[in-house]
């Protein structure tokens, strides 16, 4: 392989190169064959339909409502588990991971015994006068159940990058927890947070299972754009084709834009020594 | 999606994806092993063998699997594999070369797929009718008793999306009777309706007979006059790329014949 | 407002007892692992001990007693730590990481930036003050650190071996500037290095294993070291044991004559302190009243100025490189050290 001057050694046999491919084909020719499946000369108006601005508009609104959900509930956590050791640790970790490895519909299934109007806590939210099943707020609950784990993970690890070294320079300087957290922590980490962020609002976005077993599917009000994707399969597949690649491109175009190379939780050389 | 994701264990176990991949792209015609078995050796009383597999709706699943072991256990020696999933998701599967040697669709919309396509051997047979009935819970919370309730206001009903045959069969009931109803949600299948319902989350929904019955006591199933208006035929058939015609056929012989009928009509289904 | 700590931490063997006047500064020496750190992170409040008692003045840091439990958190103790690497806040300028201090004491921004900027003057880096750390270098980033511990306005500044990250130019310049910002200042520095304690310091205590094992007067401990650690700082040789007339009688039974203090007594724990510079090398025994001489297997050579340091074991003399050549020196031989008793000084230990 043509190597670049200015590059230096890199270490890695020629046949990582030739399975990287591999992999990497793996992953672009279903992308390739969806996009060689689109039938262009109604590609535009398959996707400005109304349903299908309708379900984009949806999807965008709600993931964006998670990746706040995440943020809230996703840093504290994070920094709990990577600041402060206490009993029973791994096993909050472990469940706070559980999302990530779950089946979505499983997390749907539990979100309904929980949020649902027989569930353990719908049934004094009923009582309230909340209700949760078959609207928007159930959506954006199955969204941020499954995406907590990529906010919490990304933070964790940007946080045990870091270290507490220049939180403890900064408790010397005399800086209370709230400032510490507030003007070194947080920026320290930042660019941790913005990936878990990004993550999270990518997660959101493509979440299906729980929404479906949770949540329903109403035009408008719960049907996100991979709903309206599943359902549209069933009589139009160029509209499912379609709207696949329009959440494939707003995927990218969120993951493209704002992730970029992990980057460790400090700035590099010259702040450390 | 569903799909591609069944596809992963077994990509997995042929070990190189890429001999994996075109194994798939090209439908493998004789894996279901039949080719040995075709209508060659025609003698005068055929003996049946070899095996087939058949692609079913998956409303079918409880009686194509009862008829299909009965079929085994008369006929030693045959083998019937059965595959259930939604009608159009089938459709679109044997459109793609996946080998099937009968077609069983929940709707003759999805049966005319393959017909047009030319992918049919013969005229498909009616077999079965299914019509809609109101599911609610055991306790049916709402006092759902007739189709005109469910347009209550603050009745949470369910139903199927207009775009499955199910939802398409509500929307011909509405039309018919005049009522128009405020779902909750539209759901992609009747397994999605049913659990909305079986789960207390919904008051009602719009699922067919057969899948009340199926349900058992988790579910109230309410009749409604009305459901003649939208009555759903099942049609069968032999795949036109299939190995084991005589086999295929035999099969379909025995949905359309006497115990089939008898199966059919035990969980609910009409007959056409 | 006298500075008294008494702390011990089972986990670590750790027991010390210090006090520290107002405007005074001490040197810690000690070997690694001997708990230095562990007694900065213990005063600033970032590691709790078992039990033990912390004031400046009239304040209390922490009262860990049998009967009370009072712990100050770090950020109300008044106890600025510069730690070896200059930990500037990666995401802030210069001159808003020295107004970190003066912003959390609830000083104004423009009043905090006024106090930054003064003391980033102090340590001449008002030129850096805009720069990023990132931008800047070893030593200016630990010269930016100094002005922000300092403009914290500390009751004590711990300082964790300012110098040992910074290279040989950088270093120097750093230590100038200790001097002059420490004067009039109560400060513990940890250090490895004889220099700063000369320099900066005017008390040294050398930590061995979580005790207090000498200390004193920079000067004093320099000259006499009662320990074999400051005896090593201080380049000297030092030979432990039983005073008697004849001198040192070590637990191997070696003597060493040489001079004693008027102080010392036969029979008390007494050391021999000589210079590397004071010991000649032999191939064969040599006689001669009164002299010194000891067979020693030869461990290491290496070059100290514009000597041969030759080591034994806990012994070393130095030697011009000719005669290292004339001998045919090298490690795993075995030679005679040969010291004059006028050349060693006995005293108590």
């Amino acid at each position: 392989m043509h190597r670049r001057s200015g590059t230096g050694y890199t270490g890695i046999p020629a046949w990582i190169y030739a399975i990287a491919a591999a992999g990497a084909l793996f992953v672009l020719l279903p992308l390739v064959a969806m996009v060689a499946r689109v039938n262009w000369s109604e590609f535009i108006p398959l996707i400005t339909s109304e349903s299908s601005l309708t379900a984009l508009g949806l999807s965008l609104r709600t993931s964006a409502a998670s990746t706040a959900s995440c943020i809230v509930l996703g840093v504290p956590l994070a920094l709990i588990l990577a600041r402060s050791p206490f009993p029973g640790q791994r096993l909050l970790r472990a469940f706070v991971l559980l999302p990530l490895v779950l089946p979505p519909v499983v997390g749907g299934i539990a979100l309904l015994y929980t949020f649902g109007r027989q569930g353990l806590l719908g049934k004094s939210l009923e009582l309230a006068g909340i209700q949760i099943a078959f609207s928007t707020t159930a959506v954006v609950l199955a969204q941020t159940y499954v995406a907590l784990p990529f906010l919490v993970v990304s933070l964790e690890g940007a946080l045990r990058t870091a270290g507490n070294k220049y939180e403890a320079v900064a408790a010397t300087l005399g800086a209370r927890p709230g400032t510490v957290l507030r003007r070194v922590t947080i920026p320290l980490v930042l660019p941790g947070l913005a990936s878990g962020a990004v993550l999270s609002f990518a997660r959101s976005l493509g979440e299906f299972g729980a929404t479906l077993t949770f949540a329903g599917s109403l035009q408008g009000v719960t049907r996100t754009l991979p709903l309206e994707i599943y359902l549209q399969r069933e009589t139009d597949a160029d509209a499912a084709v379609a709207l696949s690649l329009l959440l494939v491109a707003v995927a990218v175009a969120v993951v493209g834009l704002s992730y970029r190379r992990p980057r460790l939780g400090v700035a590099p050389e010259g702040a450390l020594r | 999606m569903r799909t591609a994701r069944k596809h992963v264990p077994a990509l997995l176990a042929a070990g190189a994806l890429a001999a994996g991949l075109a194994g798939c792209a090209a439908g493998t015609p004789g894996a279901a092993g039949t080719g040995s078995n075709s209508s060659a050796g025609a003698s005068e009383t055929p003996t049946l063998s070899g095996a087939i597999t058949v692609y079913a709706a998956a409303s079918l699943k409880s009686t194509f699997t009862k008829l299909a072991s009965d079929f085994e256990a008369k006929n030693p020696g045959t083998k019937i594999t059965l595959n259930f999933a939604g009608s159009s998701d089938l459709a679109t599967q044997i459109t793609q070369g996946a080998p099937a040697d009968v077609f069983a669709s929940a709707d003759t919309k999805n049966m005319a797929k393959l017909t047009d396509a030319e992918l049919i051997d013969g005229a498909p047979a009616n077999f079965a009718t299914n019509v809609l009935e109101i599911a609610v819970p055991p306790s049916n919370p709402a006092s759902i008793s007739s189709f005109a309730d469910l347009a209550k206001p603050g009745v949470k009903v369910v139903v199927c999306a207009p775009q499955v045959p199910c939802g398409a069969a509500a929307e011909t009931v509405e039309k018919a009777t005049g009522t128009t109803l405020a779902p909750v949600s539209e759901e992609s299948s009747v397994t999605d309706v049913l659990g909305k319902v079986t789960s207390g989350e919904a008051d009602a929904g719009l699922v067919y007979v057969t899948d009340v019955k199926n349900a058992g006591d988790k579910v109230k199933g309410i009749r409604f006059a009305e459901s003649d208006q939208a009555v759903n035929t099942y049609p069968i058939a032999t795949v036109g790329t299939s190995k084991n015609k005589e086999l295929a056929a035999a099969f379909i012989a025995a949905v359309t014949g006497s115990e089939g009928k008898t199966v059919l009509s035990d969980a609910g289904f009409g007959t056409p | 407002m006298t500075f008294q700590l008494d702390a011990t931490l089972a986990a670590r063997s750790f027991e010390v007892s210090l006090s520290l006047g107002p405007a005074e500064t001490i040197a810690i020496l000690g070997p690694n692992g001997a708990g230095k750190s562990t007694l900065l992170s213990i005063i600033s409040g970032l590691l709790r001990p078992d039990a033990g008692k912390a004031t400046i003045g009239e304040k209390v840091l922490f009262d860990l007693s049998a009967d009370t439990n009072i712990w100050r958190a770090p950020h109300t103790r008044g106890t600025a730590l510069l730690a070896q690497e200059a930990l500037l806040f990666p995401h802030l300028s210069a001159l808003d990481n020295v107004a970190f201090g003066p912003r959390s004491a609830g000083a104004s921004s423009a009043a905090a930036r006024e106090t930054a900027m003064h003391w980033l003057s102090e340590v001449d880096a008002d030129s850096l003050a805009s720069r990023r750390p990132g931008q800047l270098s070893g030593g200016q980033a630990q010269r930016v650190a100094v002005a922000r511990a300092l403009a914290a306005d500390p009751h004590l500044l711990l300082l964790d071996e300012p110098m040992a990250a910074l290279d040989i130019h950088a270093a120097p310049l750093l230590r100038r500037l200790l001097k002059r910002v420490l004067a009039g200042r109560r400060a513990i520095i940890i250090t490895h290095d004889i220099l700063d304690a000369l320099m900066l310091a005017d008390r040294v205590i050398v930590l061995e294993g979580g005790r207090i094992t000498e200390q004193g007067p920079t000067r004093e401990v320099l000259e006499k070291p009662r320990s074999r650690f400051a005896a090593g700082l201080a380049g000297l040789n030092l030979v432990a044991g039983t005073v008697s007339n004849a001198g040192v009688t070590t637990a191997q039974g070696m003597v060493v004559a040489g001079h004693q203090d008027e102080s010392v007594e036969p029979g008390q724990d007494g050391v021999a302190v000589f210079p590397p510079s004071a010991v000649s090398v032999f191939l064969t025994e040599e006689h001669g009243s009164p002299r010194n001489s000891f067979q020693v297997i030869i461990t290491d050579l290496e070059p100290h100025g514009d000597q041969i340091r030759v080591r034994a074991g806990r012994l070393s003399a130095d030697i011009t490189p000719a005669a290292s050549a004339d001998l045919g020196l090298v490690p795993g031989m075995s030679v005679y050290f040969v010291i004059k008793a006028a050349a060693i000084a006995i005293y108590p230990a």
